[in-house]
């Protein structure tokens, strides 16, 4: 197949991946968006396959068929909890195979005679270090949610500067191989500063805000490989991973704006800046007093109530309690009682994750509502249930300016009559911050597992 | 074509592909974030296309046959991984529906 053939053909997936996107954007189209975006890619590797001819197709059928079978086994086994980090190894291995063109583009052009041209060693340059960063720290991210390494930021003296130099050491030999030098090494040296530096850039990011990393370093990826198309002059790859890099960039700034943070906010260590002033923080909430209640309590206290609102947060997930929590509120419609579930923008462990979770329950979705419609509904409801939800209900983020999440948007669950909590112990959650409503006096605390907890309060309800 | 026409077009394309990007999810949901962020994701796997070229290429050495085939089986993970783990997550939401719709009528019998 020709050059001219391949790329006309290569039309049908730019066009697939373009609509893929649009639908995706639209909750009653977005399935068939991503199935159109995979056909879009069928076509992509069948043109691909055609044009190789022969060569070596068998090596590329077995590799084929390990990733692909990894990837399938991978994405059908994961929890609808972990999937986060399942995105985050996904994105990684994508850019790792970006940063491998690279390798092997610059092991084919640097031997050829003459100087490569310019604009082919900055593609291979830019491909190299993005995808090297993304493959790193996207690993990086899916060992913290994994919980394979602490979630909390990890800080040390001096780390802008060592990142400061791997950075230079990175960029350096970047330059110097766009300006002509030939070695190889030079891009071996590249690609291990690049890997340092996408874990030192991941390692200092708190938990909570892995989402907005993956997002980011998702973009990267793209990025990556739109570079690697003008290493390889594939139109396929320069628009589609340019797609991705725009949209991904865009995506992140949504999701931090939802946070009501910046992303050099994010990524440049507000969470481990301030660690000093939450710590002090801490130290002064250990002065209240903390009320515990037992499932018969509070039983009551819901199957009496006019309007209950449940808040769930990761701590749900993680216990698998959706299902129970759909019951319980059935239970209580069934006694007349009003129930609402109140879902922040980043509850769970990415945007939008506590909705997958629900609609995975089967909860209905008028009863979801989202913080800007739930806000105003506290100050009438009698009951707020939090269910493992930690960070997006703490009242610090509006009143206290040395709290490293103050400004973030947050439930105002302090404003119903009485607030239970559902928390496994007074530890603090995973991005490590003390929460002054524990200590309110209109809170009271439900100790255990967030299924078993929820589990007791069903048979309570139904006893009474 | 040279390789400078080449080149000149091949930014084009890229430019155009930025503004396309934003445009298109310029109006998402915050509930459609996670499958969003993973359907891009799967789309950026394109780059096992990259790797079949380098896989495919004739004469190489060791070196090569190596770096391509890790990179194939890298690229196809991430597009195989990609895709199906954003279908499970928008299958669910596609079940919202009947459950939206059960939900109406026992509304409808509580008020009556």
């Amino acid at each position: 197949m020709s050059t001219n053939l391949a790329n006309l053909l290569y039309l049908i997936p730019i066009v697939a991946f373009i609509v893929a996107l649009r639908f995706l954007s639209n909750p009653a189209h977005a399935r068939r968006g991503n199935q159109i975006g995979a056909v879009g890619m069928l076509v992509a590797v069948v043109v691909t396959w055609v044009k190789i001819g022969t060569t070596s197709w068998w090596a590329i059928a077995v590799g084929m068929l390990i990733g692909g079978a990894f990837g399938a086994v991978a994405a059908r086994r994961v929890k609808m909890t972990a999937m986060p980090q399942m995105v985050a190894l996904f994105n990684g291995v994508g850019g790792g195979a970006a940063a491998l063109i690279a390798l092997a583009e610059v092991h084919r052009v640097l031997p050829e005679p003459g100087a490569p041209k310019v604009d082919i060693s900055l593609a291979i340059v830019l491909s190299a270090l993005i995808g090297a960063i993304s493959f790193a720290g996207s690993l990086v991210a899916f060992a913290k949610l994994q919980e394979l390494i602490g979630g909390r930021p990890i800080t040390y003296a001096g780390q802008q500067f060592v990142n400061g130099v791997v950075l230079l050491v990175a960029v350096g030999s970047g330059v110097a191989l766009v300006s002509g030098v030939q070695d190889e090494w030079l891009l071996w040296t590249l690609v291990a500063a690049a890997l340092l530096l996408g874990v030192l850039f991941v390692l200092p990011i708190g938990g909570a805000d892995m989402p907005v990393v993956i997002s980011l370093l998702n973009a990267f990826t793209g990025l990556a490989v739109a570079a690697s198309g003008f290493e390889l002059e594939n139109n396929v790859l320069i628009v589609a991973g340019m797609l991705v890099g725009a949209s991904g960039t865009l995506l992140t700034v949504l999701m931090g704006r939802a946070m009501n943070r910046s992303i050099a906010n994010v990524l440049f260590g507000a969470f481990g800046q301030v660690s000093e002033s939450a710590a002090a923080v801490a130290a002064g909430t250990d002065g209240g007093s903390v009320r515990s209640a037992n499932a018969e309590d509070v039983a009551v206290m819901l199957a009496f109530a006019h309007k209950v609102v449940f808040v769930p947060g990761y701590g749900l997930a993680v216990a698998q309690a959706q299902h129970d929590v759909r019951q319980l509120a059935d239970l209580l419609e069934e006694k007349g009682v009003e129930v609402t579930y109140a879902i922040h923008p980043v509850a769970g462990r990415m945007p939008g994750h506590m909705n997958v979770l629900l609609a995975e329950a089967n909860v209905p979705y008028p009863q979801l509502k989202e913080m800007d419609e739930a806000n105003p509904e506290f100050g009438r409801t009698d009951v707020v249930l939090v269910v493992g939800a930690n960070d997006v209900v703490n009242p610090d983020a509006r009143n206290n300016e040395g709290s490293p999440i103050y400004g973030m948007p947050i439930l105002n669950v302090d404003q119903a009559q009485t607030v239970v909590v559902l928390k496994r112990s007074m530890n603090p959650g995973f991005a490590g911050i003390e929460n002054p409503l524990f200590y309110n006096p209109k809170t009271v605390m439900l100790f255990g597992d967030a299924k078993d907890s929820i589990d007791r309060l069903i048979e309570d309800v139904k006893g009474l | 074509m040279s390789h400078n026409t080449l080149l000149v077009f091949e930014l084009t394309i890229l430019v155009l592909a930025i503004f396309l990007g934003f445009e298109v999810i310029s109006k998402v949901p915050t509930l459609l974030h996670t499958p969003l962020m993973s359907g891009t994701n799967a789309i950026h796997g394109i780059v096992v296309v990259g790797a079949m070229v380098v896989l495919g290429a004739p004469n190489k050495d060791t070196f090569d046959w190596i770096v391509g085939f890790l990179a194939v089986v890298l690229g196809s993970a991430n597009v195989v991984g990609g895709f199906v783990v954003t279908d499970r997550m928008l299958e669910m939401f596609k079940r919202r529906e009947p459950a939206k719709e059960a939900d109406a009528s026992r509304d409808g019998q509580n008020g009556t």
